[in-house]
């Protein structure tokens, strides 16, 4: 077997025995870049040079039996708005287009700098992570390795196609309503939307800031554990993250689950569902159910204003959160320097933002504009509270939430581009989970006629990661459908 | 009160920095930046860099609450942070994290008020609310923003912690707003939140208006002695405009300090619309009532209360007490060295005061130092005034050492080194006064018709002593000489 096909635990455990070494691992993920990402587009920048070297010096430690960190030096690959001290970290922006920050985000302290993971590279995504489909890139879309003819979701593709094929071991992503769990299910990989202020923001490139957070893209869940205890705990720099304690989830998800009670939301098994998806689901359901615990039907009755809820407040943040970037002090200025400050500034937004980004800021401008914060601003976080109560409410009566991901499997590149309305619905099932702030994790559960992944969605309680990531555990043992995810780029129609 | 001024309307918005808080208002970085380098006091949260978050410095709590105390405002339990949008260079986040009473958000501190005095009438001069926001960047100009080639930004500033406070629009006068101002100072260095002597740390905005007409608003009045003389201009400018038959516009005029006049920026209709909503980055912090009384506790008498004392105290007039607290570092020193020496007493209390009110403030302003940069100290005056009253030294005499006790000198070297001891010895005197009487016939011939010329012979005694000899004595052996004792 191919070192690309093995889980994170597997290769660290090999690394440990010493039946391999980091740089056979590093290389395996350089090669397999080398043949693969010109079809994909997972990366936008590669540190080869920089991770080949770390790999040797990592290699030369074990040697000496010293410490390298619990990440063992395996490939990580980071989402291209999360700042690495010198490296371009540009949201996949023109606007940002070789912008190196001189500071790491408090997730690269941690993975890279603590845990000695080895960074080899930014991955592709939504311009300024403002879509679901990972094509508004300014680098170019990236395509879906189950069928390069179809997206891979967003808008943290680039993360869930370095992992679904092979590429990186570890992947970090963004969610802010869905940009983890979307790629992540049309990818076949997991993913993990944690609680709102269980994983410091510092360092994470804003977009809607009380959405926003950071999480693990992984094959497997005991990875993606293994990622949320080594990112979780508070950060005094970043004033949202919560001190609540870190739990042990990479022993946590092997409890047994027989006494759980698992909630299934009626709405979210609507006519707007693919049928392969819900029987999918449902036959997970049933094998979860098979296992010991008990279903109960709830309800999230506000569920069908969220999507107008989360993209009202969403751009409203982003129309403020990317004031900042004007050129002035970091980032491209347009070339044409004439005219006053204010013509410099608005030229050079206008060059260099996209289209989507471009719209999201007018709309979120105007929806905080004088006489309409009330109607809008204001309403929406009104009925934030009502869906949040809702799942209050819902977790009275059951451990964790069950439900599909995504409303369908990965879509045809190019289908939703140009019709926003259509790409925003597809956030129908994800993006309540932010308004709430809860946890929630996807991990693949089957496979449709097409034979495109489908993902199975754990929605959990405030900062009950370990619920969630434990039943996940649970069900992917029992339907071993990550070991037949084999990083295959098969052949597009 | 002049009448014509009666139709004038001012409300003012002050801006200070808390220049004694260590660090800026979310960040670690030193507030201690004037006179550095441009751009060396800066980290990726002052300068906003994409994916940097603020954090409260703590103290800022405390320093709001003296100030909202020494104020007598009322403090909103829950402390939290709006957005103010706007695009401009000085600010690099596009927007700028300050505190909002509309929209569902509260100010820091409600209410409040500020005495203050002018031509003999007391007046309350009612705040509306004080609150906390980031200052933004520098803008460096060649000469006036008008005309300058070029705009520099020096990020040093940014993210300094600033206290707004803004008063109901009940100024009548230009000296009415200087004298509200010299108030908000002195209560400010009571509070010991700020230094505001410091290049830069206060500025004001002044919204003015002639009653029944738009008003504008006057930016960029960048010390308190500049305000007087900005309002006075507007308020000219205004009635001039009127008396033309111009109608005024709600406008926002830019206070050129080069050219002493306001010039316009925008009117009402191109005014920003801020889109103000909560900076979710941050928390709400909760400031209960065992907080609040601790820092009552620690705060210092301030100085209206300490007027009525020193009245008290001291049996100083209203007038004299009330100049003397302004300047805590004066009234300090005035306090020490009052109390240092038992056999002083009322008129030893007033003589004090003169002495520091006039002679030593004057020197001061002429100067342009505080106390606390010379090295007098509060025995000096002490010295001084049992010196004179035991007729050691003239007052005369004793105003001319001012300089060298400003260096340190004590009062006993200066003595020495000048000589300037007085005469008291008769016979030096009486020789002294027989060589005058020679030398004015014609002053002697008036003395006996006037007795006024008396005075113009013991000046030329003195003259000859330079000051010396003691006049009293004078007095007495120049009246037995001519006969008139």
């Amino acid at each position: 077997m191919e070192l690309y096909n093995y889980m994170g635990y597997e290769l660290i455990e090999k690394v440990i025995n010493r039946e391999i070494t980091i740089q056979d691992v590093i290389q395996t993920s350089f090669d397999r870049i080398e043949t693969t990402d010109n079809l994909i587009h997972s990366f936008v920048k590669l540190s080869k040079d920089k991770a080949l070297k770390k790999a040797k010096e990592y290699d030369i430690k074990i040697q000496k039996g010293q410490k390298v960190g619990r990440l063992y030096g395996l490939p990580f690959a980071n989402k291209d708005l999360i700042c690495l001290k010198g490296f371009p970290t540009t949201c996949c922006s023109k606007i940002l287009r070789q912008y190196r920050p001189p500071y790491n985000a408090f997730v690269i302290e941690r993975l890279v700098e603590q845990e000695g993971a080895i960074h080899i590279g930014n991955t592709n995504m939504d311009e300024f992570a403002m879509g679901s489909s990972t094509e508004s890139s300014c680098y170019g879309p990236t395509y879906n390795p189950w069928d390069l003819s179809r997206v891979p979701g967003g808008s943290s593709g680039g993360s869930a196609t370095a992992i679904a094929s092979g590429q990186a071991i570890f992947a970090i992503g963004s969610d802010t309503g869905g940009s983890i769990r979307c790629p992540a299910s049309f990818c076949g990989v997991v993913g993990l939307k944690p609680t709102y202020g269980r994983v410091s923001r510092y360092g994470l490139v804003a977009f809607a800031n009380s959405l926003d957070q950071i999480g693990p893209i992984t094959k497997c869940v005991y990875d993606s554990a293994l990622m949320l205890e080594i990112i979780s705990g508070k950060d005094p720099l970043d004033s949202t993250s919560v001190d609540i304690k870190v739990d042990k989830y990479t022993e946590e998800i092997k409890n047994p689950i027989e006494k759980k009670v698992l909630g299934v939301p009626k709405e979210f098994f609507d006519e707007g569902i693919d049928n392969e998806v819900k029987s999918s689901v449902k036959k997970s359901i049933e094998k979860l159910e098979s296992l010991g615990t008990t279903i109960v039907e709830v309800t999230i009755p506000h569920l069908e204003y969220t999507i107008a809820t989360y993209y009202l407040l969403c751009m409203c943040e982003a129309s403020s959160n990317l004031a900042r970037f004007d050129g002035l002090r970091y980032g491209n200025m347009s070339e044409d320097p004439s005219g006053d400050v204010f013509e410099v500034f608005s030229r050079t937004r206008g060059e260099y933002f996209g289209p989507e980004v471009r719209r999201r800021i007018f709309l979120g401008t105007y929806a905080l504009s004088a006489g309409y914060y009330d109607k809008f601003y204001i309403k929406a976080l009104k009925v934030r509270s009502l869906i949040k109560n809702d799942f209050i409410e819902a977790f009275k009566k059951c451990d964790s939430i069950v439900c599909p991901t995504m409303p369908s499997t990965a879509f045809k590149a190019g289908a939703l581009i140009d019709d926003p309305l259509q790409m925003y619905i597809i956030d129908i099932l994800t993006c309540s989970v932010n308004l709430a702030g809860i946890p929630a994790l996807t991990i693949p559960c089957g496979f449709d006629s097409n034979n495109l992944p489908i993902g199975f969605q754990i929605i959990g309680d405030y900062f009950d990661e370990k619920g969630i990531l434990n039943i996940g555990y649970q069900l992917e043992q029992e339907l071993k459908v990550y070991r037949k995810i084999t990083p295959v780029v098969s052949g597009g129609k | 009160m002049s009448s014509q001024n009666n139709d004038v309307i001012i409300g003012l918005e002050v801006h200070i920095q808390l220049t004694n808080l260590k660090t800026k208002l979310f960040c670690s970085c030193s507030t201690k930046y004037r006179g550095a380098e441009p751009n060396t006091f800066v980290c990726p949260i002052c300068i906003g860099l994409p994916g940097s978050l603020p954090v409260v410095n703590k103290k800022v709590v405390e320093f709001a609450t003296r100030l909202a105390l020494a104020l007598d405002c009322k403090i909103n339990h829950k402390f939290w942070f709006f957005r103010k949008n706007y695009h401009y260079p000085d600010l690099p986040k596009g927007f700028q994290i300050t505190q909002y009473n509309k929209a569902g958000g509260k100010a820091f501190a409600d209410g409040g008020k500020i005495t203050i005095r002018v031509n003999n009438h007391k007046k309350e001069v009612v705040l509306n609310r004080i609150h906390i926001e980031e200052d933004p960047a520098r803008l460096v100009h060649k000469g006036s923003i008008a005309t300058s080639p070029f705009t520099l930004v020096d990020y040093n500033r940014s993210g300094v912690c600033l206290i707004e406070i803004v008063s109901e629009p009940v100024i009548d006068t230009p000296e009415e707003a200087r004298e509200f101002l010299k108030q908000l100072k002195s209560i400010v260095q009571y509070t010991d939140i700020s230094d505001l002597d410091l290049q830069g740390s206060v500025r004001v905005d002044a919204n003015i208006s002639i009653k029944g007409n738009e008003r504008s608003e006057v930016k960029n009045i960048n010390s308190f002695k500049e305000v007087e003389r900005a309002l006075s201009y507007e308020i000219i400018r205004q009635r001039n405009a009127l008396k033309r038959g111009k109608i005024l516009i709600q406008e926002t005029r830019h206070w050129d300090d080069k050219r002493k006049i306001t010039i316009s920026l925008r009117s009402k209709e191109f005014e920003a619309d801020y889109r103000y909503f909560p900076e979710q980055d941050l928390v709400p912090l909760e400031i209960d009532n065992i907080f609040i009384q601790k820092v009552k506790e620690k705060l210092p008498e301030m100085p209206n209360e300490r007027a009525l004392r020193l009245r008290r105290e001291y049996m100083l007039s209203e007038f004299d007490s009330e100049n003397l607290v302004l300047d805590k570092e004066i009234a300090d020193f005035y306090e020490n060295g009052a109390n240092s020496d038992p056999s002083f007493g009322y008129k030893e209390y007033k003589q004090y005061c003169n002495w520091l009110m006039n002679n030593i403030s004057g020197w001061l302003n002429e100067n342009n130092t505080t106390i606390k940069n010379i090295k007098i100290t509060p025995k000096h005056i002490v010295d001084l005034i049992k010196n004179i009253r035991n007729g050691k030294i003239t007052t005369k005499i004793a105003k001319t050492y001012i300089d060298e006790m400003m260096k340190g000198t004590s009062l006993s070297q200066i003595i020495k080194k000048k000589g300037k001891k007085r005469i008291y010895d008769e016979k030096i005197i009486e020789k002294l006064c027989r060589a005058v009487i020679e030398e004015n016939p014609n002053v002697v011939k008036d003395f006996h018709k006037n007795l006024k010329a008396l005075e113009a012979l013991i000046g030329r005694v003195m003259a000859k002593t330079k000051g010396q000899a003691d006049p009293k004595i004078t007095r007495k052996i120049i009246l037995e000489l001519l006969g008139k004792s």
